[in-house]
This record gives structure tokens, C-alpha cells and sequence, in this order.
């Protein structure tokens, strides 16, 4: 236990000797929740409209101006013609240009039917998609009001409620991703770039001779990025409660529980890296491209599993991350207990024994040879 | 008065898949005694090294250190043995003191005695007021001759050097032999490998490996006779002419 805690000291010098690791300890968690707090956001808000008016009438008037008001749009634009449209769209002025016909408000209290155009900048689809949205339902609200007053023949009202995340922010979807991206990040690059390096600068062979045990060496050498992998997640959570104002709706103890399960599983990653190469930068590159990306890519966080091809979306129940993410979803939005995460839990601590194995495996085999 | 004999090896043979790393070779060492251990590169010395280190176990053969059978106890090997490398073995980023007390600290020395034997060992070494560098900012001879003292640190029985004084220059190179010599007057045996000859004349006794076998072995004076000629450099090159395998 002495010969641990000495190992651990040395460590934690280690890292804090070492201003790159200390930058990607604490800098990564909190650049990377407030980038995607603060400016990668995926809500679309003001955006810009043009608007082309040929009846400039009372009704459109009353259009226009609730448009500019909803936090979704801002009146860029008066436009006077068709030809000024492709301009628009060319210079980046709007995303959306509205198209009202001549005599709009005449049609509508006369004939009760009018037509009206949107046209949408689609070289963004999502967004696309979601101004088309925002905008028609401002004009279906205006409708509504217009027939407030008479019996149409048929009406379905629709109530809709948004669950879990009623206001629709989207740091309920990225808190989980960061966790998942970093601890993924930190325990499996950290912890595989630091045993390479003992065994580049020769300090690896001194260990081995020593009546440490060589598990205990390995042992020794992942706990310390463990508990900072720890701290990350206390860190992020802090983050996520007190300056992104989302709620942990679950239990706490039950989030870190599974979080400290899904450290592990990084960090036996780590390991296997580590007993398979030889020099800092592989280990580096190899928890990059070959952990990172598809981290990034399946676990839910970016791009959903449920629109992938077949092939791809069995793919992904292979990536550690997958599990995580949905676990620390269903923890921290659903607010849901260990029995709906049971199967995610179950699912990851296999990976986790399985990585582990196989790297002390291949771990006794290098000794050998 | 015999001396206790401290490493002792026979007909110890290691092989990986057909190719015979170490083959057959007998040797003992005495308590105290400053062995050489010459040979090519890879004509099988680092292999030989590391069975006796415990790090790997034999085809066949028998082999003890410390009185301590290579098959089953290598953790007690382990206990009595120190190891310094050709790769410079410390910790850059920590300190004098800091890797004193490490290095003492995984080799089980309890927290007290720690203490004292770092702060002896610094004053020693005339490193007081270094002691709280980092050890990357030190020149390569005394860094060597840190890593050596902390080889030794747990006074071992046996202490095992791979090339220790790679890349060093004559002057430190002798001042390094100089702490092998207190070393070896405290009754610490000492192994150790190396490519410079001059070296070879310092120990008490050689042995030098050609393709897995031991060529020739005994003192260098002895060896000279011998092969008759004027120094180690001499031995080595007609034995090593024979040899089937280089890198």
C-alpha cells in the first residue's frame, strides 16, 4: 500500500509538472462546455428574413411585425422585387424571404383564402427545415386568431408538450456528449501516452525489476488519471448545474457511480493501447482516430444512431460511448432509476472486463518476450 | 575463506520458438566480485540479464541469485537485486529527491529510514544544493550516477548495470567506476554489461558471449595470456570475428 501511495505522488507530479497535461486535464472540460454552451449551439435564433411585399396591407403588416418579434427571426430586409431575392440569398443576408402576393388582406377577408410564399436558403437543411417551421407556425397562430370567432367544420386541436426538456435547450443533449467525448479522451489518451512514455524513456524497465508487482505497476499507473478523470466529471457537472442551468433530474450518486464505471472502461482502453505500442505519438494518434472518432461518430451525441444504415447502427453497439451516452441521458434528463440503465450498465462493465483481459494478456505475454 | 557464491548458473538455455537466445551457459559469481559480461550486440546478453533479474524464465538449465531459484522466486529476486539500464532510468520532471525517495519507495524502504538514507546520499553526491532540481536539467554524468546510487539505495545483494556509461566521457566514466568500486568493497556484487574494453579491464573477472554461448571467461590478465594479446580489445575482436549472428 506504501509502495502504491509513493506511486501515485509520483503521478500526480507528473501532471502537474506537465503544463500540456494540465491544460487537457482542467482547460478541455471547461472550453468545451462553454464552446458548446455558449457558440456551438445548435438552436436556431434570429435569424435574418427578408420579406417581399406586394400588397402592403394591414394583414401583412401585422405578419411582419410578429415575425420580427418572436426571438427566431429578425426583419433584415424590405425587398422590392423577385430578381432582389437571389441577391439576398447569395450575400448571406437571409435565410428565409417571405413572399406576400398583391391584394393578400383583400383575398383573405373575401375569398377566406390567400396564399403566401416561403423560400428557404436550403444549403443548411437542418436549418432550413427549422425556420420553414418557426415561420409557419407564427402564420398558422395568425390564422387561429382569424377564426377564433367561427365554427370551421372540423377542428383537431393539438397539444403538444415536450418532455424532459420543455424549454428545448440544448445543453441537455451536448452535457452528456462532453462527458462522454472527454472522459473518453482523457482516460484512454492520458493514461496510454503516460505508460508509453515510461517505457520510451527506459523508467518502465526499473519498475518491472522492482518487487512491485507488474499488474500493480499497471495498476498504479491508471489510478491517478482515474481519480482526475473523476474530478473532470465532478468538474463538467458543476459546469452544467451552476452555469448552463441544467438540472440533474436523477440520482447524483447513481450518475457518478456509472460514470466512474465508464472511466474504467476508458481507461482499460488505455491500457490495451499501451501494451500494444511503443511510442508516445502511435498511442496518441491511435486514441484519436481509431477512440475519438467513432466516439464521436456513434454515440448518439452528433448524429442519431436511429438514421444510420443497418450495418452502421450494429457498428455502433460495439463503441463503448454509445452506452454511456444514453445512460448518462437517461440519469441526468429522464431522471430515470438504475433499472432502465441495468442493460446499458451490464453492457459497458463487459466491455470493461473484456478490454482489461486482453490487456493484461498481452501485458504478461511482453514480459515474456 | 570461500566467498559466498551469489549468481550461479548451469547449462542456462533459453530459446524463443527455434531460435536459441542463450544457450547453455554456466557461470558463478562471488559476493563482492565485479563481473563483466561482454558480448556483441545480440549475442544474447540482454536476455541472460533479464532471466537473472526475474523478468524471464528459462527453457532449461538452472539459475539462482542470492540464493534464489529464477523458476519460482523471482519476487525475492527481485527484492535483492538492483537494476540501472543503458536507457537513462529517472524521472526527468521530478527532482533529486524526489526520485531518491520514489525509487526507495517502490523498492519497500519504510518512510523513516527513506529519509535519512536520500538526505546521507545527497550530501554524498554533493548534491545539496540540487536537490530540489529537476532531474532533466542535470548533465548526463551525474544523472548516471544518481541512477546508479538509487540502484543501490536498498543495498542489494546483486546489482545489475546494462551499459551504464553509454554516451558519457572518459573522465565520468571513471568517476563512475569509482563508485562501482565502493559499491563492490561493501560487499555488493556487481554485473554489469558494456561495450567499452577499457571498462572490461576494470572488473575482476569477464565473460564474453558470442552466439548465445560463453566464448571465453576468467580475468582479464588471465584472458590476455590467453589469446595473447595486449589488451581486452584484442580478446574481443578474435572471438568476435567468429561470430554467426550480429543484429
Amino acid at each position: 500500500m506504501k509502495v502504491f501511495f509513493a506511486f501515485v505522488k509520483k503521478e500526480f507530479w507528473h501532471v502537474i509538472r506537465d503544463k500540456r497535461s494540465l491544460i487537457i486535464l482542467i482547460g478541455l472540460p471547461i472550453v468545451m462546455m462553454l464552446l458548446f454552451g455558449f457558440a456551438l449551439t445548435s438552436e436556431v435564433k434570429n435569424s435574418n428574413i427578408a420579406i417581399l411585399d406586394f400588397s402592403k396591407d394591414q394583414a401583412t403588416k401585422t405578419l411582419v411585425e410578429r415575425i420580427d418579434q418572436s426571438q427566431y427571426f429578425t426583419v433584415n430586409k424590405y425587398l422590392d422585387s423577385e430578381n432582389e431575392m437571389e441577391g439576398v440569398f447569395r450575400k448571406g443576408q437571409a435565410r428565409l424571404v417571405l413572399i406576400f402576393p398583391q391584394n393578400f388582406e383583400n383575398d383573405l377577408s373575401k375569398d377566406k383564402k390567400t396564399q403566401l410564399r416561403l423560400v428557404a436558403d436550403a444549403s443548411d437543411p437542418n436549418t432550413a427545415n427549422i425556420t420553414i417551421n418557426y415561420a409557419s407556425a407564427i402564420i398558422r397562430d395568425y390564422q387561429n386568431e382569424l377564426n377564433e370567432n367561427k365554427k370551421l367544420p372540423y377542428t383537431i386541436e393539438m397539444e403538444t408538450r415536450m418532455l424532459y426538456n420543455p424549454q428545448l435547450k440544448s445543453s441537455y443533449n451536448f452535457v452528456p456528449g462532453v462527458m462522454t467525448l472527454i472522459m473518453m479522451l482523457l482516460g484512454a489518451m492520458m493514461t496510454s501516452v503516460s505508460i508509453v512514455k515510461e517505457k520510451e524513456m527506459g523508467t518502465m524497465e526499473i519498475l518491472l525489476v522492482s518487487p512491485m508487482k507488474p499488474i500493480m505497476v499497471l495498476v498504479s499507473k491508471a489510478v491517478p488519471y482515474m481519480v482526475l478523470c473523476f474530478l473532470d466529471i465532478i468538474l463538467i457537472l458543476l459546469m452544467a448545474v451552476y452555469i448552463l442551468e441544467m438540472p440533474i433530474q436523477g440520482s447524483l450518486v447513481l450518475l457518478l457511480a456509472e460514470s466512474l464505471l465508464f472511466i474504467i472502461t476508458t481507461l482499460s482502453l488505455g491500457l490495451l493501447i499501451s501494451v500494444n505500442v511503443n511510442s508516445q505519438q502511435v498511442a496518441m494518434f491511435i486514441s484519436l482516430v481509431a477512440l475519438l472518432m467513432p466516439s464521436l461518430i456513434f454515440s448518439g451525441f452528433m448524429f442519431p444512431i436511429e438514421n444510420m444504415p443497418l450495418p452502421l447502427q450494429v457498428m455502433s453497439n460495439l463503441i463503448p460511448t454509445k452506452w454511456y451516452y444514453s445512460i448518462v441521458k437517461a440519469i441526468m434528463v429522464k431522471g430515470l432509476s438504475f433499472e432502465f440503465v441495468l442493460k446499458q450498465t451490464l453492457i459497458l462493465a463487459g466491455m470493461t472486463v473484456f478490454f482489461l483481459t486482453i490487456a493484461i494478456k498481452k501485458f504478461k505475454i511482453n514480459l515474456e518476450a | 575463506m570461500m566467498s559466498e557464491i551469489v549468481i550461479h548458473t548451469e547449462n542456462l538455455t533459453r530459446k524463443f520458438g527455434d531460435f536459441v537466445a542463450v544457450n547453455t551457459i554456466s557461470f558463478d559469481v562471488k559476493a563482492g566480485e565485479i563481473f563483466g559480461f561482454l558480448g556483441a550486440n545480440g549475442a544474447g546478453k540482454t536476455t541472460a540479464m533479464k532471466i537473472l533479474c526475474g523478468l524471464l524464465s528459462p527453457t532449461s538449465g538452472v539459475a539462482s541469485v542470492a540464493g534464489f531459484d529464477v523458476y519460482k522466486e523471482n519476487e525475492q529476486i527481485k527484492e535483492n537485486i538492483g537494476y540501472m539500464s543503458q536507457k537513462f532510468s529517472l524521472y526527468e520532471n521530478l527532482t533529486v529527491r524526489e526520485n531518491i525517495r520514489f525509487f526507495g519507495g517502490i523498492y519497500g524502504i519504510d518512510r523513516k529510514s527513506l529519509k535519512v538514507k536520500s538526505e546521507e546520499l545527497i550530501q554524498r553526491l554533493g548534491l545539496g544544493l540540487e536537490a530540489d532540481k529537476l532531474v532533466g536539467s542535470l548533465p548526463l554524468g551525474w544523472k548516471q550516477k544518481i541512477s546508479f546510487s538509487v540502484a543501490i539505495l536498498h543495498n542489494p545483494k546483486v546489482v545489475f548495470l546494462d551499459e551504464p556509461t553509454g554516451g558519457v566521457d572518459p573522465i565520468t566514466r571513471r568517476q563512475f567506476w569509482d563508485m562501482i568500486y565502493e559499491a563492490s568493497a561493501k560487499g555488493i556484487t556487481v554485473f554489469v554489461t558494456t561495450h567499452y574494453m577499457d571498462e572490461a579491464e576494470y572488473c575482476d573477472r569477464v565473460s564474453i558471449m558470442v552466439d548465445g554461448a560463453i566464448a571465453a571467461m576468467g580475468k582479464p590478465s588471465e584472458l590476455k595470456k590467453q589469446f595473447a594479446v595486449e589488451n581486452m580489445d584484442g580478446v574481443f575482436l578474435q572471438l568476435a570475428r567468429g561470430a554467426k549472428r550480429s543484429e
